[in-house]
């Protein structure tokens, strides 16, 4: 094993982190439990075979009817209950040779829903014939569905808690300790020490990202229609972005309170602005701007762009800029501000 | 008289408008070891960081090893040992493991190995920082100073807050250091440690140094060399105070609580008159104890209070 002091450094960080469970299951099980639990309550279902009543005398029609139950009632009366109850969306009313009457919710889709069904049914079994062909061709893509757009987003937001707390708590834990100033009463250059939580930062980063695209392609099919090298990349930079504004976040604080209100602070705002579990294009016009320059947009936008679209490095390259614009910015504050002791 | 390995002059330290240390002057020479003793607050602890290069200073001159921090910082680091007060290595990592990680930032030094034989924790070698006691958790942290071969020693208080059989073990590991020549300069407010282990003491009050010396010397510098206390029941009032004072070697005498306590110069002449004297007048002893004077001695005649005010 090597002794070069930045080897060292990198390890015991890695040490660190998975000596504590906690913080394994928070980087590690957390984003994997949420994309599960989220892709099974958002999941795109077929077409719900909806239930209806009937009264009257000819029943046997609807036996072929599409999505559709026929219940049949004996007097209008019992029918209209179970519509007023829920129990069906809509009510046929077909005395033998008569007009038909449809009773029916039009405020609710089903209900809407179920009259077109059956009144299809109803006419073409009296004899109507459709003048024009028609044939449906299904096509249930993947890559439109919620948990495609929920997976990107996720992605970005696990790469954003997991540099900005790894370091964060790191780092001020390690000045609380006073640890920091005895490692700095040592020959130890100090940009290795920070260098060292860069690194084993990114040597995690291969595990986060390999397991989460890995559950999320293998389990939900999500796709990944752009290079694998481009998302790669662009964790990468984003990776490092958030690492310098945990750096940045940190680099005064002495007790866990103070760094972690500060961490809230930053990125309680980026959860809801930017675009992780709905598109950030909600908001208003005016503040589009202001969300399209924080850090997470860029990244949610950039990895989603990359794998549902296969957008390429040119047509990310505004989302990068935005990226290392933060990286540039943060680092040299973050430095200059960095309490050693 | 060879160079000193550190040297301080007239150095002076405020936070805000607190003066931490002033006009302080003191060199350490090559193999001895250097106690700087004072109460809480006396400024040791400022002084030992700027001496290790960690606190800057207002005004004054720091000079180790023939070097200065603000032009030689990497080749002082890479000679110096330093061990600080309450620093916490970091629980999840083994002695080995920390041990070698400092061992790395050094660029000559024993094996990790060897500085763990050192300071005797090598049953301890693949347990978790978090596991340790206190003792072995502060002999780690002198494993950690000794990981470069140090041309010189600071230990910032290496036994507070320690048990008195972890104390004396320690004791024992800084002793073997002395034996093998190295430089020392440690801190403390433990008065038989300062007496123990250094050549030479510095006392310290409200950053000041107010006086320096070897233990001997400067107890010796008070007057008083020895205390004898001796109690005989009741049968004592049939001397008075002066009587005793009138003995030869005895500087002076209190009367406490039935226990007569007789500050001593000349033990051996004071002893014999005075058992001589008790039997000419027939008074029976129930108890006698005589103790050598103490740098608590020299600091409560110094400056009126104890080391340790509570």
């Amino acid at each position: 094993m090597s002794d070069h002091p930045l080897v060292q450094l990198t390890l015991v960080r890695l040490r660190e982190f998975i000596r504590e469970p906690e913080a394994l299951f928070w980087v590690f099980g957390f984003p994997l439990l949420l994309a599960a639990g989220l892709g099974l309550a958002f999941r795109n279902t077929p077409a719900e075979v909806l239930t209806v009543g009937f009264v009257g005398t000819d029943v046997t029609a609807f036996e072929n009817a599409p999505a559709l139950a026929v219940e049949p009632f004996p007097t209008v009366d019992d029918g209209l209950r179970a519509l007023r109850e829920g129990k069906v969306a809509l009510l046929i009313e077909r005395p033998a040779g008569g007009s038909v009457v449809y009773h029916y919710d039009d405020t609710n889709p089903e209900g809407r829903d179920a009259r077109m069904r059956a009144d299809i049914t109803v006419q073409q079994s009296a004899g109507r014939t459709d003048p024009v062909a028609a044939e449906d061709q299904l096509m249930r893509e993947a890559g439109s569905r919620y948990i495609d757009f929920l997976i990107p987003g996720l992605l970005g937001m696990n790469l954003m808690g997991g540099s900005i707390w790894s370091m964060g708590f790191a780092i001020v834990d390690a000045r609380r300790r006073k640890l920091m100033k005895r490692l700095i009463a040592t020959p130890m250059p100090r940009h290795y020490f920070l260098l060292s939580f860069l690194i084993s930062r990114l040597a995690m980063l291969v595990v986060e990202i390999g397991a989460f695209l890995g559950f999320a392609v293998l389990v939900f099919g999500v796709p990944v229609r752009g290079s694998l090298v481009l998302v790669a990349a662009t964790c990468v930079v984003g990776a490092l972005a958030f690492g310098a504004l945990g750096l940045l976040l940190s680099s005064r604080a002495r007790t866990i309170e103070a760094a972690s209100g500060l961490m809230n602070l930053t990125m309680l705002p980026m959860w809801i602005l930017s675009g992780v579990f709905f598109s950030s294009q909600r908001f208003p016009d005016l503040v589009q701007p202001i969300i399209k320059a924080l850090p997470l947009t860029a990244l949610n936008d950039a990895l989603r762009a990359t794998m549902l679209q296969g957008a390429t490095l040119t047509q990310i390259a505004p989302q990068i800029a935005v990226l290392a614009a933060w990286l540039l910015v943060c680092f040299p504050v973050a430095l200059k501000l960095f309490r050693w002791r | 008289m060879p160079e000193p390995v550190l040297r301080v002059r007239a150095l002076r330290k405020a936070y805000k408008d607190v003066v931490a240390v002033s006009s302080l002057d003191l060199e350490v020479q090559a193999g001895e070891c250097f106690g700087l003793l004072g109460p809480n607050g006396a400024g040791k602890t400022t002084t030992i960081e700027i001496c290790e290069g960690l606190t800057p200073l207002d005004s004054g001159d720091v000079e180790l090893l023939g070097m200065r921090w603000e032009t030689d910082a990497r080749a002082l680091k890479q000679r110096l040992g330093i061990q600080l007060q309450e620093t916490q290595l970091s629980d999840r990592l083994t002695v080995e493991e920390t041990v070698r990680l400092f061992r790395s930032f050094f660029d000559k030094g024993p094996t990790p190995e060897h500085v763990i034989a050192l300071v005797q924790l090598e049953e301890k070698r693949r347990a978790r920082v978090g596991t340790l006691s206190g003792g072995q958790k502060q002999r780690l942290a002198l494993a950690c100073a000794l990981v470069g071969e140090p041309e010189l020693l600071f230990l910032d208080e290496p036994t507070t807050g320690l048990d008195p059989q972890a104390r004396r073990q320690l004791w024992e590991l800084i002793e073997d250091f002395k034996r093998a020549g190295r430089t020392i300069v440690l801190t403390t407010h433990y008065m038989d440690e300062a007496e123990r282990l250094c050549e030479r003491v510095a006392i310290m009050d409200h950053g000041k140094i107010i006086a320096l010396g070897s233990p001997r010397e400067l107890v010796a510098s008070i007057g008083v060399e020895h205390v004898v206390e001796f109690s005989a029941d009741g049968a004592a009032q049939r001397m008075t105070l002066d009587d005793l004072r009138a003995i030869e070697g005895v500087r002076d005498v209190q009367s406490d609580n039935g226990v007569v306590r007789m500050q001593v110069t000349a033990l051996h002449r004071a002893v014999p008159s005075l058992l001589a004297e008790l039997v000419r007048r027939d008074i029976p002893l129930t108890e006698l104890r005589t103790h050598s004077a103490t740098l608590e001695d020299v600091f409560v005649t110094l400056t009126g209070r104890h080391l340790r005010d509570e």
